[in-house]
Parts: C-alpha cells; structure tokens; sequence
C-alpha cells in the first residue's frame, strides 16, 4: 500500500479528502503512484516461489541454449567407443564430460543434453509464438465479428480436434523428406494452434460486451482500436497463461516424436531417449539425464504459467 | 469456523445467564475482521444491539460500514479465515452462539434464525425445482417423506403468495421473475417458522412496484409469525416504512440508535443528518443538493478519532483524536429519549442545535 | 474548447448555491412556476427530436437455419424531444426499454423503425463519416463506473480517447493539457492522469467517466443511471456535479433512472415508460404532482419516502403481478392486466399519447401528455 497522497493534494483541501479516505474493497487503496494491472501482477509475481523458481530454470535453459559451448567443452557428436563405452556417471566431476557418464557410442552424455537445449527450447518457442498469433488471431476474428466467421473458424477448430495430436504430427513429419526445426515447428503449430484459437474466442467474446468497449463504440471509434486498444489488452491474460504451459508440453512433444523415430536432424533430448532405450535395464544413466533434463524444462514452464495464473486473475487478488 | 471458540474466550458461565431485557438475539461488542494481503480489514469494531419478538431492527449503511458482516456473523457465514472473530457476543436467547458447538449452532441456523439475501437467483439452485428446494427443509430437518414435503412446499408458496402454486411448484428458478424469486426466498426463510429472519437488502434487486409488494409481505409474515426481524439496507426510504428501530452504521461501528420516527425528526450525528439532506425529495424540487464531502473510509486505514472525522462539517480537535463512544441522548432539560443513541462528541448541538 | 478555460476557474461544486430552478412549489406560485420552465425550455427547435422509435430483437429458433419465431419488443413506438440546456427524465422498471432508448440515441443498437433527428437531421440513416461527426455531440455516461473504464488504461489514456478517436477536436500537442483541465472540471486531482481506474472509489470513477463524456464538448449526454451504482452520501456529489456541468456547458441531458426522486431533482420535463411505450410525458410537476396515469400514480405511490410521517398520510396503490413479457404483451393498453381501472376498451383499443380531452382547456399542469383512456388527476406524493 503506497502511501497517501497528502503534499501532493495540500493545495486542493476538496480533494486531499477524497484521497485519504480510499476504497475498501479492491485493496487498491488510496491513488498513490499510477499502478497498471500488468504492473500489479508483476509486483504480485516477484513474490511468488513458484514464479522465481520456474524463471530462473528457464532463464538457465536458454544460456545454455544460447552458449552451449560455455559449458562443456566436450564434442557432442563424436564418441571414443574404446575408452567411453557406457561409464556410469561420476556425479563429483562437475562440468566435466563425465559428469554424467557416456552412453553406448562413448559419447559424453552431459555435452549431449547441453547440445540438445536449444533444439528443444527452439521448437517449444517456436511451436509457442506461432500458435499464439496465428491462433490468437483466429480466435479474435471469431470472437469479435462471430456470425459467419465464427461458424467458420469454431468448425475448422472442430475439425482439428478431432486429429490425434501425436498421430497427425508423425503422418506430417513422415511426409517429409528432411526433418529439420522449422518442420518440426510447422508441424506441431499447424495441430495445435485451434488451443489457442479457443481461449482466445472466448476472452473476446466476454470482453466484446463490456462496457467500456460500449463505451468506445459509443465515441465512434474503428475496429482496429476497438480489437487493439481495449479487446486484446484485456484478453490476453488467459492466452499467456496458457501459451506458457502450452510451451512445455511442445518440447515434450517434439521429444516424443524423436523417440518414435521422427527425430530432428542433429541432437536433441528426444532422440536420446530413444537411444537409451537399448540399454535401459544395464544402464539407466544414459536414459535419466536427457529426460530428467525434459521433465525440469516442462516443469519449469508449468510452474511459470501456474504463478502468471494466480498472478492475473483477478478473483485470486 | 472453530476459530470462533478459541478466540471469545471469556466465562462459559454467562451461557446459563438467562438474560433480562428479553431480547431475542443481543449483540454485544462484536468486532470482526479480515486479514487480507494488504492489512487487517476491521470490518466491524464493536458494534452492540438487541431485537426483540416481534421487532423489526434497520441496519442502516452504505457499502463498508460493516452492516451485512455483523448479520454474517450472527448466521455464523464469515468465512474464516480470512476472517476473524477477536472479540464480542452474539447471544440467542440468552445463549452465545459464538460458544457454541458446530452441531448446537448449526440448528440454530435455519430452524430458529433464517436470512434472506439481496441476490435471489444467485441464493437459489439453478438445477433443482423450486418445490424441491422448499421441501428440502422438511425432509432434512423433520424428515418427511417426498411427497408431504411437496405438499408443504405448495403451502409454503401459497403462503407467500404465489399465484397457481400447485402448478409451479415444479418449476425451476429461472422460470420465475425477480419479485416471485425473493418469495421464494422468503418461503425458504419461513420453512421452519425461525424466530428471527436476517434481511440483507432484500428489494434492492427489485423494482419499486414490486419492491413495495415484497416489503408488505415480509412486514405481514412477521406479525403473523410474531417474529423478529433485522433489515439490513441501504435506503433510508424503505427503512421509513417498515422499521421499529433503526442502527446507523459507519465504519463497522453504530453511531446512531433511534426509534424510527426520532430519527427522521431529529437526527443526532452528523452522519445520519447528511444522509437525510443529500437525498432528493420525491414532493418537492429542491435546492442543490447537501452533499457529504469527501469518500466512505477505508477500512484498512480507519482514521483516527471519530471515523467520520474526515467528512463531517463540525469536526473538531477531539474529533481526530478521541473516538466518541455512543452515548444516550437526552432532551435539552435531561430527560430521558429512550432507545436514542448517538456516537458523536457534539450530539447535543445536532439533536438540539 | 473554450468552454474548459472558464470552467477551471468556477468553483467546485459544493458551494455555490443553484438558484435557477424552481423552488418552493406551493398551489399559488405553480402555474407560474411552469410558466417559467416553459419559457425557458422553448426556445426554438428542440435538439434532438425522436419519432415513433422502434426496436424489436428478433427471437431466433434452429441452430443452423435460424427462423424467427417472435420478437422482443424492447422499444415500441416512443416519441419526445429534447430541448438545449433541458434535462429529460426518463423513468420506467427494469424491462420497459428505457436503456435501449439510450443505446438507440448513441447509435449502438440500429432502430427497427422510426427516426432520431439532431437538429432536423435524421442520424439513424447516417454511416461512416457523417455518423462520427454527430458522436461528437452526443456523448453518453454509463451506469456502472467499474466497467465503464477499460481498466488496463490509464485515466489519462480513458479521458483522452475521444481526442484521438476525433483528432480534429485538438492538436495533438494540447491533449494533455485538455485532459487535465477536464480532470479539474469533474472535480479530480490533475495529477491522476497516469493512474489507473483500480485506483479510484466508484464515485471518483463515475467523474472520470463525466470527463470522457466531456471531452469532446458535447451538447446533448445520455446517462443512463449515472447514480445508481453509487453509494448514496457519493449519489449527491455527482447530481450536483452534473447539474453544474449542466449550466456551465450549457448541455442537454436525456437522464434514464429509475430513482424517482433524483430524476424529479434533476430534469426539466419526465416520461415514463411501460413495456416498450412513453405512458406519460409532461414537466416535472405535470408527472410528480398531477400525475394521469394509472401506472405513474402507483410508481410514485410506491416509492419508498425516507419521511414516516408524511408516509402514513400517503395512499398507497400495490400493483398485483409482474411486468408481462415485452416479447408478448397485453393487447390494447400495456397496463390493463395490472390496472385497477382496466374496462374492456382497455383491452381492445390502444390509448394514444396525448393530453386527454377533459384536461385540454385546462392550463394548469394537470394538461400534458398521457395515454390513457381514463386518465385522471390523483395526487398521490403529497400527504393527505
């Protein structure tokens, strides 16, 4: 609670009492430095374990995606069967190449799952950020013109729910020639971008009633202030909560197609998986590290949307 | 809600005290308050009255002043926590409630002492009939089979007067208008024949035609019934026509006590007078209007003094330093204006002044 | 823009007492009473003129060919005008279509019939450009401060929206000194114009909404229950507020309540409606003290009066039942099922809005607009 307001209004005794007898209810308390709800949520958020935890994570992941060679100086890509085949972890060598021990062609599985954050995180930002305007963009559409469009774009919606997620990706990625990140992108956004389109219909919708749009139209104002100045602002809070933990479950997906042999081109956690498999019982090093590294990035997403979550919504406050 | 025990720890003795002024429910310096993010909300700060038989008590307030958590606290509705109980009575013929079990309070509530809430569609079950929902009472609380508590439920709602109650007891909420919802709600409040109803703003939702039907009906049950009644409002008009005695809350205290005509004449804060000027005359056009400066107190920050300090135009010194208790208020010469009270330093100049 | 320079300098509201409304009414000043607020509304042309307005919602069945099965006859042939500097009440229960009056009056909703001139221009035929250039003068104050406000906006960005929406109604480098001044008319620190709506009580709220309906120097605002979401010691300061505004801007006000006694406070001439229909239409004494209607008799009767005494002198008329359904109302008069008078002409034959035969010599208030077939004069305000 900031504090009140009483040498600024000194000079206008009318309104120093309307200032220092503030509203009850919303805890907004008296009008003390100018407070945006984004500004209030952010405050609210730097106070939340959840939050702090889960960004730091992330915050880590995408160094390590950036400058993977400030980690390790090891090659991912070329092994030493001779010296290096399947060695158990040495859990005191940190940063080492043993680190996390070698998997079945020698090499250093530490370096591996270094290299493999960024093809990940690539494809979760990717799929995410395309989604979200594509799908949020359809979802405005819908929601605010309704009518026809809306018809058009909730069947088409429809329609895509309707394809197994997992089992539409492998029938795309099959039909291509060469994996690579933007085809994994492409794929994963092109079945799920109708998430995004749902909430984002719906946000609208609720918004597109509210007095204060009334209030715009009632001044004359075009579509595009209407959608951009006073939809969208107050839309957007449940597509970012979603979008956020919709960023995990895309790296997880791109793993899960890696590990059914659509793998991308080059190194990634999911194809790594699918390696360890072999040896699983003997060695399960070699299977703990990449997913272990999965699991921590989507958990870190999840508890990141969890406190935006709480943070925005305004019942919680 | 058992924080409500550990926290009146006084004698358990004053349970038996049967008590002598014979009122029904008597609220003795209750104070609730809520802890929230930002602060102790004190909702209410001491706050004392009494309703007899057969009595219709106004709370009179505006948002904030604490009258509907006093009436949530009597029914034992004050979520807790956030909320708390620090101090203070509710005692039902003579019994404190905040002493007592879950399971003795729990009969209490609904049997002996019912409310009826502003918003009536939102009170009532979107998904059950509206005859289920009266004979729920029945089956629950005197276990009767489905079928007499059907029965009951007509009764109940021809009771209340609603036209053709045999054919709509089936009918579900949304299918009745705002004014047929709040008797329902009213029926739902008589289920049991309590001996005291809570009305927390009951016609506010509804329109003036209608709210005068409503007003007539629950003025009626309540001689039939020889019930009391505490009316929680906002509006001094409605206050005027059914009241006995009226409670004038700000800032989660009484300022104000007064048997309902003394009131209008002659009110003894300043408070209450400024509300009676700022509101236009239905008989008359009038001059502009007499407008209390200033906003309601936050209850986070309640300024000190006297909480009305702020707005009030004959504050002094004392004012914003000593809170003025509430005192019986006299005639010039000293005799006595029972059941008159008032919690300002400077009652004397505003009754007689 | 002018208009804003000389408001900063007038006082704020509290003070300066408002003489020009009538005061003391009693029966020997009241014809001249009337008189007076005759002259000084009837000056020339009314300002906005509605006529025979019209606004039915279709009801819809079938999910893929939709097929009208009715209609909810929301607004159903009302007419009135609106004068320059002159407040018209209009009051009604919920459902008798008064709000959809103000969303037809700002254009929000298109009318299924009838025309809405401004200054003989009939703008429910206008679009695009010419449609705009009219919004600028006629601006609208919403019930609900808290919703009212896009609260992701600053004070300063919600005040300042009609300049940019218009931009030839400032220069761009004036706008925030023009969004100050507004903040100082409405009685707000200047200083707030980068906080946020949250920030503010519902009273202070509903003054940013004023300033935004202000900005554009409007000449006619529709309020559409600008008070009611309010907590009543803060309702006066915003009636007086308008009113000031009011003889500052000198502006027209279309104010729908459904408090009685604030529109009585604050309009010129009152209607009142019933299911879609004006019942009544005449001065403010015409409605509160010689009302004709069987229908504004029991509203003013009915009216709870913060006065015991002059209560129990009242008569009281209950209305049995509810507001039927506007999608299927009675034929004939609207009122007869919930009329005490209701004969069987009621029912057949629909009673016309106009002064009734009997009262037409009459020049006492007693001779305005009503549509009944039975009207007669009844007292029912005044204690017996």
């Amino acid at each position: 609670m900031p504090d009140l307001t009483k040498t600024e209004t000194a000079d206008a005794p009318d309104q120093a009492a309307e200032v220092t007898a503030a509203e009850p209810r919303n805890g907004a308390g008296a009008v003390g430095k100018p407070r945006s709800l984004w500004g209030d949520a952010w405050r609210d958020l730097r106070r939340r374990p959840l939050f702090i935890i889960g960004s730091l994570l992330i915050v880590l992941m995408l160094v390590v995606a950036a400058w993977p060679g400030l980690f390790t100086s090891a090659d991912p890509g070329s092994g030493d069967l001779a010296n290096h085949f399947l060695q158990s972890p040495n859990l005191t060598h940190f940063f080492q190449p043993d680190w996390f021990g070698y998997d079945g062609q020698g090499r250093s599985i530490y370096a591996r799952v270094v290299y493999g954050t960024r093809n990940s995180l690539l494809v979760g930002f990717g799929v995410t950020i395309t989604i979200t305007l594509f799908g949020g963009l359809m979802g405005m559409l819908a929601g605010y013109f309704g009518g026809f469009w809306d018809s058009l774009i909730s069947r088409l919606t429809d329609v895509f729910f309707g394809i197994p997620f997992l089992l539409g990706a492998m029938v795309v990625l099959n039909s291509v020639d060469q994996i690579t990140v933007p085809v994994v992108i492409g794929a994963l956004a092109f079945l799920g971008w109708t998430q995004i389109t749902r909430v984002m219909r719906g946000a609208v919708i609720t918004n597109k009633h509210a007095d204060y749009v009334t209030a715009a139209r009632a001044l004359g104002a075009g579509t595009k202030r209407i959608l951009l100045k006073h939809i969208l602002p107050n839309a957007m809070a449940p597509v970012i909560v979603i979008a956020t933990i919709a960023l995990g479950t895309y790296i997880v997906a791109e793993s899960t197609l890696a590990y059914l042999g659509l793998g991308l081109n080059g190194i990634s956690w999911g194809s790594d998986i699918n390696d360890a498999t072999q040896n699983i019982r003997n060695n399960p090093h070699v299977l703990f590290f990449p997913a272990g590294m999965l699991s921590l990035t989507v958990l870190a997403f999840i508890m990141l949307g969890d406190a935006v979550r709480e943070a925005l919504d305004p019942k919680l406050r | 809600m058992t924080s409500m025990e550990i926290k009146t720890g006084s004698a358990p003795s004053s349970r038996s005290g049967g008590d002598d002024s014979g009122a029904l429910l008597d609220v003795r310096d209750l104070h609730v308050e809520f802890h929230t993010r930002d602060g102790v909300v004190k909702a209410v700060n001491g706050v004392n009255y009494n309703v007899s038989s057969g009595e219709t008590l106004a709370v009179l307030g505006e948002s904030g002043s604490g009258k509907s958590v006093t009436a949530q606290a009597i029914m034992g509705i004050v979520d807790m926590p956030p909320g708390k109980i620090p101090q203070g009575e509710i005692l039902f013929r003579g019994q404190d409630m905040l002493k007592m079990s879950n399971e003795e309070r729990r009969k209490i509530r609904g049997s002996k002492i019912a409310m009826i809430f502003q918003d009536a569609l939102s009170s009532l079950n979107p998904v059950l009939s509206v005859g289920y929902q009266l004979g729920e009472m029945f089956r629950v609380h005197e276990g009767m089979s489905r079928k007499q508590a059907k029965a009951k439920a007509v009764e109940l709602m021809e009771r209340v007067k609603i036209p053709a109650a045999k054919d709509r007891v089936n009918d579900f909420p949304h299918q009745f208008s705002g004014g047929m919802r709040q008797r329902i709600m009213i029926a739902m409040a008589l289920a049991l024949e309590p001996d005291l109803i809570i009305a927390d703003e009951p016609t506010t939702a509804l329109d003036v035609t209608v709210q005068a039907q409503v007003m007539d009906l629950l003025a009626e049950l309540q001689q039939e019934y020889n019930m009391g009644l505490i009316l929680i409002t906002h509006d001094l008009g409605v206050v005027a026509d059914v009241a006995d005695k009226i409670a004038v809350m700000y800032a989660g205290r009484i300022v104000e006590t007064a048997p309902v005509h003394e009131l209008y004449k002659r009110p003894a804060h300043p408070y209450t007078r400024g509300l009676l000027d700022s509101i236009p005359r239905l008989d008359q056009k009038g001059q502009e209007l007499y407008a209390i400066k200033g906003l309601p107190p936050n209850l986070l920050h309640v300024p000190s003094g006297c909480p009305f300090n702020p707005r009030c135009p004959k504050a002094q010194d004392i004012c914003r330093t000593e809170v003025p208790p509430l005192v019986p208020v006299t005639e010039q010469d000293g005799t006595d204006l029972p059941g008159r009270g008032s919690a300002c330093h400077f009652w004397e100049e505003t009754i007689h002044g | 823009m002018a208009e804003l320079n000389k408001a900063e300098a007038a006082e704020p509201a509290d003070e300066t007492p408002n003489v020009s409304e009538v005061d003391a009414v009693d029966a020997a000043t009241e014809t001249e009473a009337v008189a007076a607020i005759e002259a000084s509304v009837e000056r020339g042309e009314p300002i906005l003129q509605v006529r025979n307005l019209v606004k039915h919602f279709p009801l819809t069945q079938g999910i893929l060919f939709k097929r009208q099965i009715g209609a909810v006859k929301a607004v159903d042939g009302i007419s009135f005008d609106l004068h320059q500097g002159e407040t018209l009440g209009i009051v009604g229960e919920s459902g008798c279509g008064k709000s959809t009056v103000a969303k037809l009056l700002m254009m929000l909703e298109q009318a299924t019939a009838g025309e809405i001139f401004y200054k003989g221009q009939d703008i429910t035929k206008l679009s695009g450009r010419a449609l705009k250039a009219v919004r600028r003068n006629i601006q609208m104050v919403f019930q609900d401060p808290y919703t009212s406000l896009n609260p992701r906006m600053t004070v300063g960005d919600i005040i300042g929206e009609p300049f940019e929406i218009h931009p030839e109604a400032a220069p761009k480098g004036s706008r925030r000194q023009k969004v100050q001044d507004l903040l100082d008319v409405v009685g707000l620190n200047p200083e707030y114009i980068n906080r946020y709506p949250h920030q503010f009580s519902g009273g202070q709220r509903q003054r940013i909404g004023i300033a935004r309906g202000l900005a554009l120097n409007p000449e006619i605002i529709i309020c559409d229950e600008p008070v009611s979401a309010l907590d009543v010691s803060v309702q006066a300061q915003v009636i007086n507020l308008m009113e000031k505004l009011q003889d500052e801007f000198n502006l027209s006000y279309l104010f729908i309540a459904h408090d009685l006694s604030i529109v009585r406070h604050i309009s010129d001439r009152v209607g009142v409606m019933y299911l879609g229909k004006m019942a009544e239409i005449g001065s403010d004494q015409s409605i509160y003290d010689h009302p004709t209607h069987p229908y504004t008799q029991a509203l003013l009767s009915a009216v709870p009066v913060p006065d015991p005494e002059a209560r129990e002198g009242r008569e009281r008329i209950i209305l049995t039942g509810d507001v039927p359904s506007p999608a299927n109302p009675p034929s004939g008069c609207r009122f007869r099922t919930r009329c005490w008078k209701a004969q069987d002409k009621c029912a057949q034959e629909e009673p016309l809005l106009a002064v009734p035969e009997r009262f037409k010599s009459s020049d006492s208030p007693v001779a305005h607009e009503s549509a009944c077939h039975f009207a007669e004069e009844k007292d029912v305000v005044h204690a017996a």
